[in-house]
């Protein structure tokens, strides 16, 4: 039997009255935990369970960085090779059912089977703020950047739009606007394709004190902010209490956003709709654990080297002996 | 076992390609430019391949220098063996491989650079690895040595 819980109508008209006491005080807890805590960093608790899917966090992520938003400049340089794709999406900017350069959040939609009756599930995806992130690390200009909050982001002003971080964030998460940014300074027709965009967990409210604007603007107190080691406390606590799962501690060696669902979160990523701006929940892997380990090999270079000078001295001392 | 300096030219001449070309590689312009696209070459726009063999390549790299470094000395080979264009080379040398040694620490987890230093530690690792080709080449064109 398919019950479409309603969470959505009967949720939002139950809790229109407590709602914005109940999320003034979480936000006000969650502002005085982040501006005690600016050495560890950040990460978001996600209650899959409490989302209504309502997308009001969608709307206030999009009002709040409408000013980060590219204003490309037509008609486009052209570019060369012509393989090389023209990515648009200036005339598409209502578009909220997948991530693009205009919304860096959007709600996924699955359903699942919760002792024998199904259910929809909404869930807030967005980049997923990853702990050793390897846009940042990877961009070859050094156009991201991770601050000691646990955020990374974005420089549109220096990103040339290679989509390199895309290519290399597990999720495909940062999405391309060409026309825009400083590759049209450069030689537009050869190098660089616009500039990249993606979640910046609104630093620069983060950096006043206040939180981002989706967790101010959600209804249902879905997501909660706090120094990580707090959340993943919080995290475990809830997945215990309700039987659930969790997603995001482990993701690509340690996320800083940990959603927390009754269901399997492969039973979910097997149900959302997956694609083109529309990220997985599948396990993922530490991409970037092989580099750090042959670092860590690195060490061993100076040594083997000086090892073969002298071992080459001795053995030629011996001879000339 | 004894290594000839036509062995060392071969290990560095080659070094030099692969850390070159894996380096060029972190730049998305190898799937631009259909480079990738030669049979054999895919693996240049499969960016955490590229990485990994430029680590590689620089831990071959930075073993090698410390050798020819510390035979060198240990030979007591002397200073004004050194021509100008291999104290040109040595120099260009340190700086790539210092500002890469910080970039591998850079890329560590839990390490926060300063967004500026990220920028120019790429700018300045870039260039120091197009002086250097450049000097090579040079240097190969007009045979100008390393030492005297």
């Amino acid at each position: 039997m398919t019950s479409k819980i309603s969470r959505r109508a009967f949720l939002k008209g139950s809790i229109t009255a407590a709602g914005s006491v109940v999320a003034t005080t979480g936000i006000a807890k969650a502002a005085k935990s982040i501006t005690h805590t600016k050495k560890e960093p950040l990460a978001t608790l996600l209650d899959i369970s409490k989302c209504i899917g309502c997308e009001e966090c969608v709307f206030a992520c999009k009002e709040s960085n409408a000013n980060k938003y590219p204003n490309p400049k037509k008609p486009f340089p052209k570019m060369y090779p012509t393989r090389v794709p023209v990515e648009d999406w200036s005339d598409k900017r209502d578009v909220t059912d997948r991530l693009t350069p205009y919304n860096w959040l959007f709600i996924q939609h699955a359903s699942a089977t919760v002792n024998g009756e199904e259910i929809e599930l909404t869930i807030p995806r967005r980049c997923m703020h990853c702990d050793n992130p390897p846009c940042v690390k990877l961009c070859p200009w050094g156009a991201l950047k991770q601050e000691e909050n646990g955020l990374s982001r974005i420089d549109s002003n220096i990103c040339l739009g290679g989509s390199k971080c895309k290519k290399a964030c597990p999720w495909d998460v940062p999405q391309r606007q060409t026309g825009t940014g400083l590759y049209l300074d450069l030689l537009p027709a050869l190098a660089g394709n616009g500039a990249m965009f993606k979640c910046d967990r609104c630093y620069n409210k983060l950096e006043k004190g206040e939180v981002p604007a989706c967790i101010e603007a959600c209804p249902e107190d879905v997501q909660t902010i706090g120094p990580r080691s707090e959340i993943l406390k919080k995290a475990h606590a809830l997945a215990k209490e309700m039987g659930g799962y969790i997603y995001g501690e482990h993701e690509n060696g340690g996320t800083s956003t940990i959603y927390v669902s009754p269901v399997p979160f492969e039973q979910l990523s097997n149900s959302i709709e997956k694609g083109k701006g529309k990220p997985h929940l599948n396990k993922v892997k530490d991409m970037m654990a092989d580099g750090t380990n042959l670092a860590k090999a690195m060490i061993v270079a100076p040594i083997a080297g000086l090892a073969a000078a002298f071992g080459k001295f001795y053995l030629s001392s011996k001879e000339d002996k | 076992m004894r290594t000839t300096g036509k062995t060392r030219k071969y290990i560095y001449s080659i070094t030099l390609f692969f850390i070159a070309l894996s380096g060029f590689a972190q730049m998305p312009v190898f799937k631009r430019y259909y480079i990738a696209d030669i049979p054999g070459l895919g693996w240049l726009a499969k960016f955490y391949m590229t990485h990994i063999m430029h680590y590689i390549a620089a831990i071959v790299l930075i073993a090698f220098v410390i050798y020819v470094l510390f035979d060198f000395i240990l030979n007591k080979s002397g200073l004004n063996t050194i021509t100008r264009i291999g104290y040109f080379k040595i120099l260009v040398l340190a700086g790539l491989i210092v500002s890469g040694l910080l970039m591998v620490v850079k890329n560590l987890p839990n390490i926060y650079f300063n967004h500026n230093a990220i920028i120019f530690l790429d700018l300045f690792h870039l260039s120091f690895c197009m002086i250097l080709l450049g000097v090579s080449f040079y240097a190969l064109v007009k045979k100008k040595s390393w030492v005297s």
